[in-house]
């Protein structure tokens, strides 16, 4: 509730084409007609044409609603707005009524678009189940079905950020002669379980500094899972789930390391596992110190390709660490333009990720710098001779970097609209860490079939 | 939906009007059309301060009774009608419907019943009366992750007591209004 404002009521003629007058009859019961309208040049007063049958009496408080909600065939709703106003009315010349508001409440979806307007609920939400827990006497939770659950509070459709190193070590190692199937699907398994441990773990961080909490402009790609903010799971369980997974994980690195070489893939094991603790985990909590960025580029980077590479040739590799530049760069990018979105909440809870550090300009001009050094990255290690010449199929994302680049610019203050922006950038790290992939696919046919490959596919 | 009886008084101005006429636990059969093609109407209930507060909403009807549905995202309006269970809803945007113009505006006040034993499942008895008028909601539901508190809903019921008909839409003229008296069955 609000009191209006004179620029609220003089614009209500070109927003709504009719009023709707409420008042309580003589039985008790809310009474409602529509009502022609005009507002007086100050915008400080409504003056209605009484409807027929509405009981007003001297000095009586009324309620009156302005809604505006345009059906879409098919395709929901256009537009939608109202305002909710409260004050006395009075009878004027001419038979007039005039209401002098002196509280409001309003919505807009022009300005708090609806899914903004549903996270505004929450907190009534959770008041009403408890409530309503308190008359049935046991605790009610929202609820979604299991897979559904498992999908939001693991956020498993972001597993492609780690799938791409994964495959790209195992290329890298394919080419120099190593690949062992199963221990490739151990690797993929282990450093998997390592993400989602990753995402359920920034999840709890995130309720508990606030963060959650703060951001009203959740989006599919940003503002995390939410499902302790939701209510759908507790602190507890999902504690028990990040656990689980990392434990999962650790043991899977431990067989790994047994097998193919301990102390190596120890270190590196240890060192994604540590990156994606810290990286929302008190004490060093690195995404909030705007270093999340730079931990992600080195565990979806060179950590998980030089692993994954690890484990097939038993050895470390110059080529591989090269080779996840370009990956490293664009999962980092991912990330980055996932915060723009949550930068209000974010710095609100003190979480300074780098956008909230950096003005917009900034923000936008370090993409560009920054996606232009992963293509770089790819051109350069070719031409040093380190990749094989196929892996510059991956230039060819380079149009898709620049629509992300030019929808960062253009909605970068529309959560909403920035959204398929997002989509765009998780796609462009996909597709080019797997032309990448493919790049080396390319060489390694190349090399088995051909007793002297040409040198585009060398 | 539920068994009972109930007779309808014509206390208005145009009382022999045969268009009022009903069966009964029905609405009459203008009301009922009005009430079946409007997509939004006014639901205004009683407020603590004894003030009434009015939400746009969906009504849906169902063999004489008027169902609404709120999300526990917004479910401060039942907050309000557990309260005070004395509710009204007004069909008032003539040109809200998916077809042809509404010609009569409508005024139902009544008593509301608030469902919500099962804020999980209860409210789906209603999917198809929304779904008819809201096609969207369908695929929209199917992808109830992206958005699980919206789906956890409060059905509100309304035995309608008194309605209001401004005939072609006109409130400057006296309403035909219409008396029901429900009988327990």
């Amino acid at each position: 509730m609000t009191a209006p404002t004179a620029e609220m009521l003089r614009r209500l003629p070109e927003r709504f084409d009719h009023a709707v007058l409420v008042t309580v009859d003589a039985d008790g019961y809310p009474l409602s007609a529509a009502a022609d309208f005009e507002v007086d040049e100050g915008g400080s007063a409504v003056r209605l044409r009484p409807p027929a049958a509405i009981p007003v009496g001297p000095g009586a408080e009324a309620n009156v609603i302005f809604s505006h909600i345009r059906p879409q065939p098919d395709m929901g709703y256009d537009e939608r707005r109202y305002v909710n106003l409260w004050g006395p009315l009075a009878e004027e010349d001419g038979g007039w009524l005039v209401l002098r508001p002196r509280r409001s409440q309003t919505w807009d979806e022009k300005e708090v678009p609806f899914f903004q307007y549903s996270e505004l609920g929450v907190p009534q939400a959770h008041r009403y189940l408890g409530a309503l827990g308190a008359r049935q006497g046991r605790r009610i939770r929202p609820r979604l079905s299991g897979g559904w659950l498992f999908l939001r509070a693991t956020r498993l459709p972001f597993l492609s950020a780690t799938a791409v190193p994964v495959f790209l070590g195992v290329a890298v190692a394919a080419l120099h002669g190593s690949f062992h199937l199963g221990y490739a699907l151990l690797t993929l398994v282990a450093a998997s379980l390592v993400h989602l441990g990753l995402n359920v773990a920034n999840d709890i961080f995130d309720t508990l500094s606030g963060a959650d909490a703060a951001n009203t402009t959740p989006t599919q790609f940003s503002g995390g899972s939410r499902v302790i903010h939701y209510g759908l799971l507790s602190t507890g369980q999902m504690v028990a789930l990040s656990a689980a997974f990392y434990a999962a994980a650790v043991a899977i690195g431990l067989y790994l390391a047994v097998e193919r070489g301990f102390w190596p893939l120890f270190w590196i094991g240890l060192a994604g596992v540590a990156i994606s603790v810290a990286y929302t985990a008190p004490p060093l909590r690195l995404v909030y110190r705007g270093l999340g960025e730079i931990a992600v580029a080195l565990g979806f980077g060179p950590i998980m390709v030089l692993g994954a590479y690890f484990v097939q040739a038993q050895r470390l590799s110059a080529e591989a660490w090269v080779a996840s530049i370009p990956v490293a760069i664009l999962i980092a990018l991912v990330l980055y333009v996932n915060e723009v979105p949550d930068r209000p909440g974010d710095g609100a809870a003190g979480k300074r990720t780098l956008p909230v550090r950096l003005s917009p300009g900034a923000v936008v001009a370090g993409y560009a710098a920054a996606a232009a050094a992963a293509y770089a990255g790819v051109v350069a290690g070719v031409a040093t001779g380190i990749l094989p010449f196929p892996t510059l199929l991956a230039a060819a994302t380079a149009p898709m970097a620049l629509g992300v680049y030019r929808g960062l610019r253009a909605s970068y203050e529309d959560p909403y609209a920035l959204m398929p922006t997002m989509a765009k950038g998780v796609n462009l790290h996909l597709f080019t860490g797997l032309l990448l992939v493919a790049g080396y696919v390319a060489a390694i046919v190349a090399d088995r079939v051909m007793a002297t490959p040409p040198f585009f596919l060398r | 939906m539920f068994a009972r009886e109930a007779s309808a008084r014509r206390v208005g101005h145009l009382c022999l009007n045969d268009r009022m006429d009903t069966l009964p636990g029905r609405l009459p059969g203008r009301v009922e059309a009005v009430l079946n093609a409007a997509l939004v109407a006014e639901f205004s209930v009683i407020g603590p301060d004894g003030l009434p507060i009015t939400h746009p909403m969906i009504p849906l009807y169902d063999d004489g009774r008027i169902w609404l549905h709120s999300s526990i995202l917004f479910s401060r309006k039942v907050e309000h009608v557990r309260r005070n269970p004395r509710v009204s809803v007004a069909v008032t945007d003539l040109g809200a419907t998916h077809g042809e113009p509404l010609r009569d505006r409508v005024t139902v006040q009544g008593d509301a019943t608030v469902h919500d034993g099962d804020v999980h499942e209860e409210w789906q008895r209603i999917m198809p009366l929304w779904v008819a008028k809201e096609p969207i909601v369908r695929p929209f539901y199917a992808k109830r992750v992206a958005l699980p508190l919206f789906w956890e809903r409060i059905l509100i019921e309304i035995v309608p007591r008194r309605v209001l008909v401004w005939e072609g839409g006109r409130t400057d003229r006296p309403p035909e209004v219409l008396e029901m008296a429900e009988t327990a069955p």
